[in-house]
């Protein structure tokens, strides 16, 4: 698979396809970069998912749908299923939310089942020197989208629970522990501001860092598998023990590919599914406890 | 693997992504599927209301031709008596007639024979008395043959 890269070990390999392409913004500041390669494949992914639904929405008829705006129209009605299941308040933006990081996440995850150098090999032809494909595997992406997903539950949060700001504010000193009369009150507003200030916290980066890890351990097998033939030269692959080590990493990516396929689906539904959870909390007022 | 200007640009796609799909995406397509939803749910409302329909004229169209038996039924019962009657009468009427005719008859067969034994009787008699007269023309006793003539005279 990286016969065009007889040179450089195993290792350089490896570390070469977990490092983003960066571009300094913003001279010497380390915080004012921006991964070139994860921004443009996630704007591209959402592009696209963009203007495929946009472009099925427009044909849209309540008549007899066509094959790609029933396909469309299933995955709208499994998300629409599944978010009336648990969210219990009454948006418009919670559904659209849902399908948005639905298919998005799932198109970035998708990158981790291209060819592992197939994207990073045209780069070259271009003059671009490496680059990771696959943004779900980038950090800055992952924490991006739950920190947005965490700024609609800040503002539902404060706007939705009554009294507006404050009564936020009144859930984080009196849940999860109720108690009665005023003394009880105050000795359990301690814990219970720790409770949920973990709970906050814990929020985005659970949701983040489970789609992160998942990805970025299933992309590092796909490298270790394509390191199996990493220094072969052409005459390598058809030597006795060459023939062997290909049909094996072949047969390993299939595998993993296929397994693939299962965690990409399933990490996309979690990451919607959390985050139609953190909204329903938000929309909740507690007011029978 | 750092974090950096990378979160705050997604975190901004993020935000038009779900705004678009919230915006041209996700009302259109949600409201073709529920009108198609209506129209399949009225196509079979209607469909039901058909079958309950033709089920109830099916039940009408039943119950008509039972009373369209029963009323047949009544008219070739009343047909048929009717008939009865009228050939009972008209059986009565002709033996009736029949009878008149043949006592009419017989009276007249009656008159006639009597009429015409008298006329025979008396031709006869006077027959009788000219041809006596004839054989006997000498010699009679008009009256002891008058009383034999009177027993001939009765006995025909």
């Amino acid at each position: 698979m990286a016969s065009g890269e007889s040179s450089g070990s195993a290792g350089d390999y490896i570390s070469h396809h977990l490092v983003n392409n960066t571009q300094e913004l913003v001279e010497g500041s380390s915080f004012w970069t921006i991964n070139a390669d994860s921004v443009f494949y996630t704007i591209l992914l959402a592009v696209i998912y963009l203007l495929f639904f946009r472009s099925v929405a427009k044909k849209a008829t309540a008549g007899v749908p066509s094959k790609t705006q029933n396909f469309v129209e299933m995955i709208l009605g499994f998300v629409d299923k599944q978010v009336t299941d648990v969210f219990t308040g009454s948006s418009k933006l919670v559904a659209p939310m849902a399908l948005s990081i639905f298919i998005w996440v799932w198109l970035m995850n998708f990158m981790d089942l291209l060819p592992i150098d197939l994207l990073p090999w045209l780069g070259t032809l271009i003059g671009i020197e490496y680059m990771k494909i696959v943004p779900s595997t980038d950090l800055n992406i992952v924490f991006g989208m739950s920190f947005g997903v965490m700024l609609l539950v800040f503002y539902y949060s404060f706007t939705v629970k009554k009294p507006v700001v404050l009564g936020y504010l009144k859930e984080f000193l009196t849940h999860p522990f109720a108690a009665e009369g005023w003394l009880g009150k105050i000795l359990l507003a301690g814990p219970n501001l720790f409770l949920n200030l973990v709970e906050t916290l814990a929020k985005p980066v659970s949701l983040s860092l489970r789609l992160f890890g998942n990805m970025y351990a299933g992309e590092l097998i796909f490298i270790l598998i394509a390191v199996l033939t990493v220094n072969y030269t052409f005459a390598d692959f058809f030597s006795p023990g060459g023939i062997m080590v290909s049909v094996m990493q072949f047969i390993l990516a299939f595998v993993w590919a296929v397994f693939h396929i299962l965690i990409i689906t399933l990490q996309a539904y979690i990451f919607m599914m959390l985050s139609v959870v953190y909204m329903n909390m938000a929309h909740e007022t507690h007011e029978d406890h | 693997m750092s974090i950096n200007a990378t979160l705050i640009i997604q975190m901004v796609v993020f935000f038009a992504v779900i705004w678009i799909t919230m915006k041209y995406i996700w009302p259109v397509i949600l409201g073709a599927m529920q009108e198609r939803e209506q129209k399949i749910a009225d196509g079979l409302a209607a469909g039901d209301r058909a079958e309950k329909e033709l089920e109830r004229a099916k039940a009408k169209v039943d119950t008509l031709i039972i009373e369209a038996k029963e009323q047949a039924g009544q008219i070739k019962e009343q047909a048929n008596q009717v008939a009865n009657k009228v050939k009972d009468q008209a059986k009565s009427e002709a033996l009736a007639e029949k009878e008149r005719q043949m006592t009419a008859a017989e009276a007249e067969i009656e008159q006639q024979v009597n009429r015409a034994r008298e006329q025979l009787r008396q031709q006869v008699s006077t027959l009788a008395v000219a041809g006596a007269e004839k054989l006997i023309s000498k010699e009679i006793d008009a009256q002891k043959h008058a009383q034999l003539l009177d027993e001939l005279i009765a006995e025909i």
